[in-house]
């Protein structure tokens, strides 16, 4: 594998993708060989890493750790991440990430979840090991690779150089003339045929000792199951819930007022003769009654996918949003791109929620909506300077919003002490689409 | 008065092909998508456009867009834009693009002939028409230091009509008072405003728009 493939597969694949798909064909020696070469030059920075992190564990006590590991344990992540995917593609198996979705904000508070995530312990174990083990592991294909170079010129370069430099005496290697150097390229083959037998062997080895240590744990991948059935059925309900709501509306709404409609036209149909007059009031009172289906229609539509989002998109719709609310709201959105379109329906429904809380409980002057994206995740923070104490364990409508973005994998943050101001910040993971800059700031 | 049609959907465009023609106006093109709608209000000489917001090709914004464009290109060419729901964001890009002449209707309206054609009329003439809908979503912003609140109740009741596009006379008829008290209350709301004293139509345009901007 070379690197130029690597970096147009990883940009395709969202970062920390738990299943990235293994190649069709096995890798061929000499691309093992560039892998194994790519090993050995990420082991500098690995060992950089390694011992930053290393010498400001036992500092975090005294607090001065603390910004040292938020600068670079994110690195390990990365460090980890491009190895989990080499070792996912060398051995054509999937590997999920075994990282804890983040549940806090703050310097302090990340660090601590860091430390209750194992997957972090072992990342730390597993540079250890790779900028040990691992590294001479690599070195073996790279050496012998280049062993088959120098026997192949060798020749050459006994020509170019000065009589006697390379000539050799050892037992049955004997060089003296230029014609005898020829004998070197039985040495290349010897080295050539090592090297196409043992490169594989010990590309996998390497790969399959980076995978035992970065890749999650059975136990662990059991609790990522439990949670993905959980937010699996809790989907499915909401789902479920949402379309006995919607039949429900145009079932009572638009649909009674049609059938009404129908009955107020009839009867004028009749009168049109014998009583223009009421025939004018009937006619009359059905126009009255096709606006507010049509109202009835637009609320039920507004409910499965609002119009402006199908139009413009999360900006233009979170903006529509944050225009619309009765508390004034700034907006700001810095997103290179569009986000897949469930991802963005979840979150304008989530950023709805967040607005509507502020409108309901928060009793604000002034609200703002930030939208973001730091290329792995789009981020959503709405924040007002009301009278906080929302608590989203208490069944409010924030509930449903967590959960409705556990279902992407997302997270959502409340900070709201009692005194207020409050912040809420969703985030999802995603890839961005077709790359177009859209900044828009605006301030009502 | 001569009106080019924006509309891809068939039943509604000879709905209001015929609703207008019978009210004294000429269809000199009913075209179904934004870029044929491009077309005509380049090439054609036209007194108002009726626009819808979706579209083909993409079925987004398009014929708000296109509008805007054209007003780009025309300043102050009179467009009613019609949509199956209304939204503050287009009414806000409408209105920067040009004092006056711009309309933003729910396609509810329309059910109401004579004052939907009124809207057609007033903004060929000029005028600004928004949505009752979207007035009274801008009524009900409960925001601090802005001139608008300077306002008194009755004054914001007569702001918003102002918005919906009505002259003093029918301001006057649907709140049941003399003309003469609703010119005392617009002189009062353009002077909260800080809108200089002109014998310009336009005030009540910026009043509006003052509004808007908040």
């Amino acid at each position: 594998m070379t690197t130029t493939a690597l970096a147009g597969e990883t940009m395709s694949t969202p970062i920390d993708d738990p299943y990235p798909l293994p190649p069709r064909r096995r890798p061929s020696p000499l691309a093992l060989t560039g892998l194994a070469l790519v090993y050995l030059i990420l082991g500098i920075p690995t060992l950089v890493v390694l011992i930053v992190v290393t010498v400001a564990i036992p500092f975090v006590a005294l607090g001065i750790g603390v910004p040292v590991l938020v600068m670079f344990v994110p690195f390990l992540r990365q460090l980890a991440r491009i190895h989990r995917y080499f070792a996912s593609q060398v051995l054509r198996t999937p590997v999920p990430s075994p990282y804890h979705p983040r549940t806090s904000q703050g310097v302090k508070i990340v660090v601590q979840d860091w430390a209750r995530d194992p997957a972090r312990w072992r990342d730390l174990g597993w540079a250890y090991v790779s900028t040990t083990l691992g590294w001479l592991l690599s070195l073996i294909p790279v050496t012998l690779l280049l062993g088959v170079v120098w026997f192949a010129i060798f020749p050459f370069i006994y020509w170019v150089t000065p009589a006697g430099v390379f000539d050799m005496d050892w037992w049955v290697v004997q060089v003296h003339d230029q014609q005898s150097s020829f004998s070197m390229w039985i040495a290349a083959g010897v080295c050539a045929l090592v090297w196409w037998l043992l490169t594989p062997p010990v590309s996998r080895a390497r790969a399959r000792l980076d995978l035992g240590l970065l890749s999650p744990t059975r136990s662990e991948l059991e609790r990522r199951l439990i949670e993905v059935s959980a937010s699996r059925s809790e989907t499915i309900d909401h789902s479920a819930a949402e379309l006995r709501r919607i039949e429900r509306d145009l079932h009572d709404g638009a649909q009674a007022r049609l059938v009404s409609l129908g009955m107020s036209l009839g009867l004028a149909e009749q009168l049109l003769t014998t009583d223009p007059a009421a025939a004018a009031r009937l006619i009359e009172e059905a126009r009255a009654t096709t606006t507010s289906a049509l109202g009835d229609l637009r609320s039920v539509v507004r409910g499965i996918h609002p119009p402006v989002l199908a139009d413009r998109g999360l900006v233009g719709a979170a903006q529509a949003l944050s225009l619309d609310i009765a508390v004034p709201t700034s907006f700001a959105a810095v997103v290179p791109g569009r986000a897949p379109e469930p991802v963005e329906t979840a979150m304008y429904f989530a950023v709805a929620e967040a607005l509507a809380n502020v409108v309901k409980h928060a009793h604000a002057s002034a609200a703002s909506v930030d939208l973001s994206y730091d290329g792995m995740r789009l981020r959503a923070v709405v924040a007002d300077n009301g009278d906080g104490g929302a608590d989203p364990a208490a069944g409010t409508g924030l509930t449903g919003v967590s959960r409705r973005l556990a279902a992407f994998d997302g997270t959502m943050v409340v900070e709201s002490p009692a005194g207020g101001p409050t912040v809420v910040t969703m985030e999802l993971p995603c890839v961005l689409s077709s790359p177009k800059t859209s900044p828009s700031s605006e301030t009502d | 008065m001569r009106v080019v049609i924006a509309e891809d959907l068939a039943l509604l465009r000879d709905g209001l092909t015929r609703l207008l023609e019978a009210n004294g106006f000429t269809v000199v093109a009913a075209v179904d998508n934004a870029p044929s709608l491009a077309k005509a209000l380049r090439e054609i000489d036209v007194d108002v456009a009726v626009v819808d917001v979706r579209m083909p090709p993409t079925f987004t914004d398009e014929g708000l867009r296109t509008a805007i464009d054209a007003r780009a290109a025309r300043p102050g060419l009179p467009v009613l834009v019609l949509s199956q729901y209304v939204e503050q964001l287009y009414a806000r890009e409408l209105l920067s693009s040009g004092e006056g002449a711009v309309g933003y209707l729910l396609k509810d309206r329309v059910a109401d002939v004579e004052r939907f054609v009124d809207a057609v009329r007033h903004v060929a003439d000029g005028g600004t028409v928004l949505d009752p809908e979207v007035v009274s979503v801008l009524l009900s912003k409960a925001a601090a230091n802005r001139p608008v609140d300077r306002l008194t109740e009755r004054e914001r009741e007569v702001l918003g009509l102002m918005a919906e596009g009505r002259s003093n006379a029918a301001i006057a008829g649907r709140l049941f008072v003399t003309e003469k008290a609703i010119a005392k209350h617009t002189n009062s709301i353009f002077a909260k405003l800080d809108l200089p004293v002109s014998e310009d139509d336009n005030r009540r345009v910026l009043a509006v728009l003052a509004y808007l901007q908040g």
